[in-house]
């Protein structure tokens, strides 16, 4: 049951409240990274106070023309007195330029993040932006009987993203947090069927990277009083809606104890041809672990896949790559390794990369650079061996290793570079 | 052209740099721990401590102001995307 049986109108999910999203049954990829086998969903909501009527959200825009069906079912836009922003990306202010030119009265309110993208959002209408106000956790709107407050959750998952809890009625609006890319006309958790993979798999994907600022959002959200819990996508959350804070927490938060932890971690990936990066490897690691303080674990690339190691990488202080250089570049492993980190946060961590070569030795640089992109430090060049290495250069591989170390426990010697030098 | 020197005190290294140049070119070749989101002064990930020196950084403009007052960054805090490197001696850390 994708979009079939529901109502041209909206839909209350508490009184005084209705669902005025739209339904995209038919979509199958999201934001090309994920995937969506029976559509997703843009959920906006109506509350009605005695003073003025909220928006929270809108839908894509190409879904407007039901979204405004839906609101003109149950206010007039002269009663729309508040336009809350949840998150903006398009797929949520799809809708707003024309809902603001159809009620240009209502004050907006977004988080203070949220303001530069809201004027890019309005630039191509080129009218007047509307009066709007930057909120944070704690303050409030008075609708006449029936309070908004903001709770600020930012970076779930754009740096924009907030909360809004209705606090009379316990419900709390959450824009893209505790969604999920799943299509069902039934609106509600308790009445779509099972769509617990839809759950995790948007959260392991669209929330993962960010699990500080997840728990951060949790704390916020798990002393409210909830009722219900409204998402911008998927189910509607009226059924144990606590659970799947609770999830959130679970997800969020390592399974197993760490024991590493009370060290710093550096991960050697490598991946060798003829033996020559595994040595350079084997002695950069040796390197790093006399220095004490640092747990070093050895990983060829040879005998794994790039999913598995996600977690490892997740988890690691810093990550070494060695890769031989084979037609000007880097292996193929190095890269499906590199290519998939988009669903951790790698930001800050130290990254390093070595290896060996025949001809031209590019591998090193281009790991390098791709370090660099992803927001790894790099702050020690990487090393480059012609072939073998001797014992001198693998006295230069474990130096290596002994660097990175310091630098992990922070026993660095004071060193004086010139930026020209470093280009 | 006139020189500076940035001390990344995280790192323990200290940089020689022409004057004009933006911290966050400097701590990304480096190296340092201030990491960077966006790039253009809105996102305030690169928020940068000034230990000292901060006089010879170019005063922050309009937006990196409202960047810096929307966060409530303390005192003594720039954006590394934005602050410009004027002359003198400069040391600073990932805030």
């Amino acid at each position: 049951m994708p979009a079939a049986g529901l109502t041209d109108g909206a839909v209350e999910i508490a009184p005084g409240v209705h669902w005025v999203g739209a339904l995209d049954p038919h979509l199958r990829s999201f934001d090309i990274i994920l995937k969506t086998a029976n559509g997703t969903s843009y959920n906006s909501y109506v509350v009605r106070g005695e003073n003025g009527v909220a928006i929270i959200d809108t839908v894509k825009e190409n879904f407007a023309d039901d979204f405004f069906r839906r609101l003109e079912s149950v206010a007039g836009y002269d009663e729309i007195t508040t336009i809350v922003l949840n998150h903006l990306e398009p797929d949520h202010s799809g809708a707003l330029p024309e809902l603001l030119k159809r009620a240009p009265q209502a004050r907006v309110y977004l988080s203070s993040r949220a303001q530069m993208m809201l004027k890019a959002l309005l630039k191509p209408t080129g009218g007047k932006p509307p009066e709007y106000i930057p909120v944070t956790t704690d303050d409030q709107v008075d609708l006449g009987g029936r309070t908004l407050r903001f709770l600020h959750t930012p970076y779930l998952h754009w740096p924009d993203t907030q909360c809004t809890y209705l606090v009379e009625d316990g419900l709390l609006f959450t824009g893209d947090i505790f969604g999920c890319h799943f299509c069902d006309a039934r609106l509600f958790n308790d009445t779509v069927g099972d769509f617990r993979f839809s759950f995790e798999y948007y959260y392991a994907h669209i929330m993962r990277p960010f699990r500080e600022y997840v728990l951060d959002a949790v704390a916020l959200i798990e002393p409210l009083e909830l009722n219900l819990i409204a998402p911008a996508h998927g189910p509607i959350l009226r059924h144990q809606p606590r659970d799947y804070v609770h999830r959130y927490r679970e997800l969020a938060t390592p399974r197993l104890f760490n024991e590493a932890r009370s060290e710093k971690t550096l991960v050697v990936f490598y991946i060798s041809a003829y033996g020559n990066t595994r040595r350079m490897a084997e002695a950069l690691a040796a390197g790093a672990e006399s220095i004490g303080g640092v747990r070093v674990s050895l990983y060829d690339l040879e005998g794994g896949e790039s999913g598995i190691f996600t977690d490892l990488i997740e988890e690691a202080d810093g990550l070494a790559f060695g890769s031989p250089t084979i037609n000007a570049d880097a292996v193929k492993p190095i890269w499906d390794v590199l290519s998939s980190l988009t669903t951790v946060n790698v930001k800050g961590k130290l990254g390093a990369a070595f290896g060996s070569y025949g001809w031209s030795g590019e591998a090193v640089r281009l790991i390098e650079d791709r370090l660099r992109g992803l927001k790894l430090r790099v702050p020690v060049e990487g090393l480059r061996i012609k072939l073998v290495p001797d014992a001198n250069e693998l006295e230069q591989c474990r130096q290596l290793g002994e660097l990175l170390a310091r630098h992990l426990t922070g026993r660095l010697e004071h060193r004086e570079v010139d930026l020209a030098a470093l280009a | 052209m006139p020189k500076a020197k940035v001390t990344f005190q995280d790192i323990g290294v200290s940089v020689t740099v022409p004057a004009g140049t933006r911290l966050i070119e400097v701590s990304e070749k480096v190296g340092a721990g201030i990491t960077y989101g966006c790039r253009e002064g809105e996102c305030c990930t690169c928020l940068t401590k000034i230990i000292s020196g901060g006089e010879n950084l170019a005063s922050p403009s309009v937006l990196e102001d409202q960047v810096l007052k929307d966060n409530m960054a303390p005192r003594g805090h720039r954006l590394a995307c934005q602050a410009q490197i004027i002359g003198g001696e400069i040391v600073v850390k990932p805030a």
